[in-house]
């Protein structure tokens, strides 16, 4: 039971990374990536080259993986989002970013195949021994870049002018635009930050799990879940909503049943969404933050 | 994976959409083809005219959940259509294979062999990957009289619709685990395990093996700590992996259906220093270099999968297939999956029925299978039961050692190594 409450904070952190920039780009936006699965994939994917082939540390790699997912980012930003119509630019971005998700998942199957693989080093199958229990190096390390990660975003938002430019379009987009705020050159950036940061939470992910470029499906849900649940928009919602969900689901899992697992996962957002329509951190508190 | 098994498909919401998506554009092409098929005749097959090549359809999972299954079912259906033509086709025509992609999904395999067979007008069909898709694959070529032949639907669940025209050549699934759980029964008794653990996919491939170890098991003394199924859509392990190493079993039977749910529970018992004695799982560890690249090679000491073909298999046939698909596709023997044997058997099968029937008249092929005789394929003998699951299939258990991946039981068999008993620690 207390193992699997271990289990489920370290986990909850890895999934916090992963969602992080779907909270963020839906906040700035409007837009709802459904493309953020194949994004984490891409990450994955990326840090598996310079591991494999060039021998390069999964967290040393961040350092080439996170600019060049942020030049990714601004490139679908600039070529398919910024083109959508402002009035039904919500909606529409569900199509546009499904099929940016099915293009980068050909274009992965071209080039790597549909074999799972998966990112070793030798801190993944390593753990520290603490009260009687063993937590996994991997996802403390995880746990710690998340922290970092989500950490330095809200410092980005509440301490910078660029964040201020940020809050204020997340707040309302004309009046942004109105006091000067170039609010497309802020989606733009907003949008590469938020996969840029995927590219961490790939690379933990791809260390903890088997993947190839059909696994975005598995995970976009369960980011979908999360960042309402957490409330849209806001990054702290995200990462408690992700150890809220994560703990709950291991230790159903461990008590109970494995099987109701994903269940109780699901059913805790309409039970949620029920009494709180807006989320842990709704938008409009996130929002007034 | 092996072609064996399936992993029930949708995996998420958008996954579901997509596939229900999916589902509804099957629904109307599936109406559409109903109604095409209102003019055609449902006898089945028929012989083509004279010259003319005959087309066997197919339906694989080129994309979505089973895609490297799928896709290593396809080599294996090209590289027997390409042998069998190097060697005069079947009766003389040249064989040409009509295989469209099904992206795992249940409905679009129904709309594809409907199409095949109704539209296409194929005078074969070949199995598709999986028993989830086998089973709504069979039901539409029951009804056109079609001899279903696959390699991949060996659950009792594909057998159970009651159909008389399915034939799998494969080893029936639900006997899987027969040679291992025998041979831990065996042991004397000071080194037999004394508990085990049965966590398990909620799938059709892996839930029936796993009650026939136990029941062997359990009668040979060895206590069972940990029985419980987890969803196919569960995509963090980590809590169950860790309640089987908290339940300290010596043994451990993973229903796994793929290399993803393997790896997965290797690394969380490396994590939590748990050392079973002995690690079955029903599926992945088969998957050769996609196995030891996902768990890392260290990791792959003493684990152990059952499975009824092998790439070193010594029977000729075998080593010849083996031998043309590195020729053809490249790579080394020991990377070629079982899924390619026994997409290959698929086509010697049917190849010895059309010559034994002289043509390709379905009624005449599927009494002929049904007929008891005996039949030869890479993976070894054929003799189908009134169920259509191969009866004369030898379901070995292989283990990894210092690399290699080796036949180790029937321990009485003369290909047989010794097997690591007890298995090494993790990363050993």
């Amino acid at each position: 039971m207390i193992q699997a409450v271990v289990d489920g904070v370290l986990t909850g952190g890895v999934y916090a990374l992963m969602a992080a920039g779907l909270t963020l780009i839906f906040g700035v936006m409007d837009i709802i990536n459904v493309a953020q699965g194949i994004f984490v994939v891409l990450g994955a994917y990326l840090s598996y080259v310079l591991s494999v082939h060039l021998g390069i540390d999964l967290f040393v790699g961040l350092l080439i993986t996170m600019p060049a997912m942020f030049v990714v980012g601004v490139v679908v930003q600039w070529v398919f989002i910024s083109r959508l119509g402002e009035r039904e630019r919500t909606a529409m971005s569900i199509l546009a970013t499904y099929a940016i998700a099915i293009m980068i998942e050909g274009i992965l199957g071209l080039v790597f195949s549909d074999n799972y693989v998966e990112l070793n080093a030798w801190y993944v199958t390593r753990s520290y021994h603490v009260f009687g229990f063993y937590l996994p190096y991997i996802y403390v390390f995880g746990f710690v870049l998340a922290a970092v990660l989500l950490g330095a975003i809200y410092l980005m938002l509440y301490k910078t002018r660029f964040g201020a430019s940020v809050r204020a379009s997340l707040q309302d987009r004309s009046a942004a635009r109105l006091v000067g705020v170039n609010v497309d050159r802020v989606a733009t950036i907003t949008f590469g930050i938020g996969v840029a940061v995927t590219a961490a939470g790939g690379m933990v992910y791809g260390a903890t799990n088997s993947f190839n470029p059909n696994t975005g499906y598995d995970l976009i849900s369960r980011l979908l879940t999360i960042v309402i649940l957490g409330g849209l928009g806001s990054i702290g919602g995200a990462l408690g909503a992700a150890v809220c969900m994560l703990v709950l689901e291991d230790v159903v899992a461990v008590v109970w049943s494995p099987v109701w697992a994903p269940f109780v996962f699901f059913a805790a957002l309409v039970v949620v969404l029920s009494v709180r329509p807006t989320g842990l951190f709704g938008r409009s508190s996130a929002r007034a933050q | 994976m092996t072609a064996w098994t399936h992993r029930s498909d949708l995996r998420s919401s958008l996954g579901r959409s997509r596939r229900q998506r999916s589902g509804l554009f099957a629904l109307v092409g599936t109406g559409a083809l109903v109604l095409a098929a209102c003019g055609s005749s449902s006898a089945g097959g028929g012989a083509p005219k004279s010259n003319a090549p005959i087309v066997i359809g197919a339906s694989l999972s080129l994309s979505g959940d089973f895609s490297a299954d799928g896709q290593a079912f396809d080599r294996g259906y090209q590289l027997w259509a390409a042998y069998q033509n190097a060697h005069g086709g079947l009766l003389g025509h040249k064989i040409t294979l009509d295989i469209v992609s099904d992206a795992s999904d249940p409905a679009q395999v129904a709309t594809n062999y409907q199409k095949l067979i109704t539209v296409n007008h194929v005078n074969l069909v070949f199995g598709p990957f999986s028993t989830l898709l086998t089973v709504p694959a069979s039901k539409i070529t029951n009804r056109y009289g079609y001899a279903m032949l696959e390699g991949a639907g060996g659950a009792p669940l594909a057998f159970a619709q009651g159909l008389h025209s399915i034939f799998d050549v494969s080893a029936p699934v639900a006997n899987a685990l027969i040679p291992f759980a025998k041979w831990i029964a065996s042991l004397p008794a000071s080194e037999r395990p004394k508990t085990a653990a049965y966590p398990t996919s909620n799938d059709p491939f892996t839930e029936p093996q796993l009650p026939v170890a136990q029941k062997i098991l359990q009668a040979a003394g060895v206590r069972t700590v940990y029985s419980k199924v987890f969803p196919s859509e569960v995509t963090d392990f980590t809590p169950i992996a860790d309640a089987v190493a908290a339940s300290k079993a010596q043994i451990v039977l993973l229903g796994s259906v793929d290399v993803p749910t393997v790896s997965a529970f290797i690394k969380a018992f490396a994590q939590q220093h748990y050392n079973p004695k002995a690690f079955i799982a029903t599926a992945g560890p088969d998957q050769g270099t996609a196995f030891a690249s996902a768990v890392g090679a260290s990791n792959t000491e003493g684990v152990m999968v059952p499975n009824a073909w092998y790439p070193g298999a010594t029977n000729p046939g075998s080593q010849a297939m083996v031998a043309s698909y590195v020729a053809k596709y490249g790579g080394t023997a020991s990377g070629v999956n079982a899924d390619v044997a026994e997409a290959f058997s698929v086509g010697q099968v049917a190849a010895q029925a059309v010559e034994a029937t002289h043509g390709f008249n379905q009624a005449k092929i599927i009494a002929y299978l049904h007929s008891g005789v005996t039949l030869t394929s890479v993976q070894g003998p054929v003799h189908f039961d009134a169920l259509g699951e191969n009866t004369s299939a030898t379901i070995f258990a292989f283990q990894w050692q210092k690399g290699k991946f080796l036949q180790v039981l029937p321990v009485a068999d003369s290909s047989s190594s010794k097997v690591e008993f007890p298995k090494l620690a993790w990363g050993a």
